[in-house]
């Protein structure tokens, strides 16, 4: 395939390739080998440390270690992962409509609310909803995930209405909608289905981001990996970690995955029609995929 | 508000422990991105399935248990650091790291095929195509999503608060246990220091944007 930086490769091009190709296979497995090495001087490779997870020590079964990662864990990872995003989409939902409202005074301190919970870290707002507002931890993790990300959706529900071609809000004003119907009917639509790749990876970020309970002290997966270690001893940090890394990035990919089928298909079905659009102001729908990607 | 006036100068040094962390990670993470994101639209296949990976992987880990790896398992493995500071440059940093790789690819994505293809027809060097036609074109796509890469990494740092490190977020944990009565004061003030970075950084952004925007 030719890109911008290479045409299609000729013969010669092709044995080079090759031959970098193999040297950079080598550079990859040396690092691995490193890697392998050093854990396998640490004892990491010991069956017996990864039987924490079949057989483990101190009169536990391995269901009570795998309970404690994934029902207690993950269950609580997901269930404030999963009211959050709820009211996240319906609080950015108001929050974009409030913003695009025909008068001032609800205009501007809306986009200010926005910018500001926009500017915080996630972790400050928890806090602040623990601390200062004396919320249970559940729901000053809530709190914290749902301030943030319904600022961030509403931002991203908000540029794809401002992406829609300016003949759909017009015709719909022709045919005699008013403001809100116009909105509702025929703009909102079209917005939250040439957003849906961005507004679900702003889940998995949202996923992501209910690991902060971490640090103000909410068992998620992380505190449970974390309190097994305490349990069985720190030996155990390495397999704890695999475990617990593994678990987040299956959750993860899948809803990635999801978020680039939807991309597709969303690409697919418009392909010649609406969303051509996007290309018209061109910086801002790149800024919306950057966004998805930046919102770390 | 008392409170926040007599702990002003703890403020401060929170306030240039997260500029530094957030300045050194940024550094390290545009340089390890970068060299990422070359190995993500080069021709050779293993470098290619190295950067996907790297990215793939990045993106979908929390930050949080970045950090415990880096903190918490890092010692167990044989790498011990002195104090918490340099686990959290290197976790930040191997985190945007992953953001800004994707960054420079879509950049240089961004730029059109036939760019590159007129280049070559009139016998530019793969150097000089690199040089004087694709780079100069990427660059301005990369700058704004680069810009909000390091805000987000600003407001990232905070999560080095809770891994031991006395930035911002750190000091307004502390502050809140030593003034009970000024909680509210203590953390909107914590609030204002992160603003005072961000808020500049996305207007900066945003005008960038609307620049390169017109400038197509």
């Amino acid at each position: 395939m030719s890109s911008v930086l290479y045409d299609v490769a000729g013969p010669r091009a092709r044995r080079r390739t090759m031959l970098w190709s193999i040297v950079g296979a080598l550079f990859v497995l040396g690092l691995l080998y490193l890697a392998y090495r050093q854990l396998d001087e640490r004892g990491q490779w010991d069956p017996e440390r990864w039987q924490i997870f079949t057989d483990p020590p101190m009169g536990q079964t391995a269901e009570d270690v795998w309970s404690s990662l994934l029902i207690d864990g993950l269950g609580a990872t997901l269930r404030a992962a999963g009211i959050a995003a709820a009211i996240a989409l319906a609080l950015g939902l108001v929050l974009a409509v409030l913003r695009m409202s025909a008068s001032r005074l609800v205009r501007w301190p809306v986009t200010t609310v926005i910018e500001f919970f926009r500017g915080l870290p996630v972790v400050l707002l928890m806090f602040f909803g623990v601390i200062a507002m004396g919320l249970p931890i559940f729901w000053g993790v809530v709190f914290g995930l749902v301030v943030y990300n319904s600022a961030i959706i509403a931002e991203i529900l908000r540029a794809g209405i401002v992406s829609l071609p300016i003949g759909q809000s017009e015709a719909a004003y022709a045919v005699g909608l008013g403001r809100w119907q116009a909105l509702f009917t025929v703009l909102l639509p079209q917005a939250v289905r040439r957003m849906l790749p961005s507004l679900v990876s702003q889940l998995v970020v949202l996923l992501k981001d209910t690991s902060l309970g971490f640090i103000i002290g909410y068992a998620e997966l992380l505190r449970r990996l974390q309190l097994n270690t305490q349990f069985f001893g720190q030996r155990y940090w390495f397999q704890f970690f695999v475990v617990g890394a593994a678990i987040y990035i299956t959750v993860n990919f899948t809803l990635s995955r999801l978020a680039v089928y939807l991309e597709r298909r969303g690409t697919k079905k418009a392909a010649g029609g609406v969303a051509k659009a996007g290309e018209a102001v061109g910086g801002k729908v790149g800024g919306g995929a950057a966004d998805g990607a930046t919102a770390i | 508000m008392d409170a926040v006036i007599d702990e002003l100068p703890l403020y401060w040094d929170g306030f240039l422990t997260t500029l530094s962390l957030t300045l050194l990670a940024a550094a390290i993470a545009l340089v390890l991105g970068t060299i990422l994101g070359s190995f993500r639209v080069a021709p050779v296949p293993t470098l290619r399935w190295f950067g996907t990976a790297y990215v793939e992987i990045v993106r979908n880990t929390p930050l949080t248990l970045v950090f415990i790896f880096f903190v918490f398992v890092a010692p167990q493995l044989g790498w011990t650091p002195g104090g918490f500071f340099a686990p959290a440059v290197v976790a930040l940093s191997v985190y945007t790291a992953a953001f800004v790789c994707e960054a420079v690819r879509s950049g240089i994505n961004s730029v059109a095929v036939g760019q590159g293809e007129a280049a070559r027809a009139i016998g530019l060097t793969f150097p000089q195509t690199l040089r004087l036609i694709v780079l100069p074109q990427a660059f301005r796509t990369v700058i704004p999503p680069l810009i909000n890469i390091f805000i987000a990494l600003t407001k990232n740092s905070s999560v080095a608060g809770g891994f031991f490190v006395a930035e911002l977020f750190g000091v307004g944990r502390q502050l809140s246990n030593a003034h009970p009565g000024d909680v509210i004061a203590v953390l909107l003030f914590v609030g204002v220091f992160y603003l005072i970075i961000t808020i500049p950084a996305g207007l900066l952004a945003g005008y960038v944007e609307r620049k390169v925007a017109f400038a197509r």
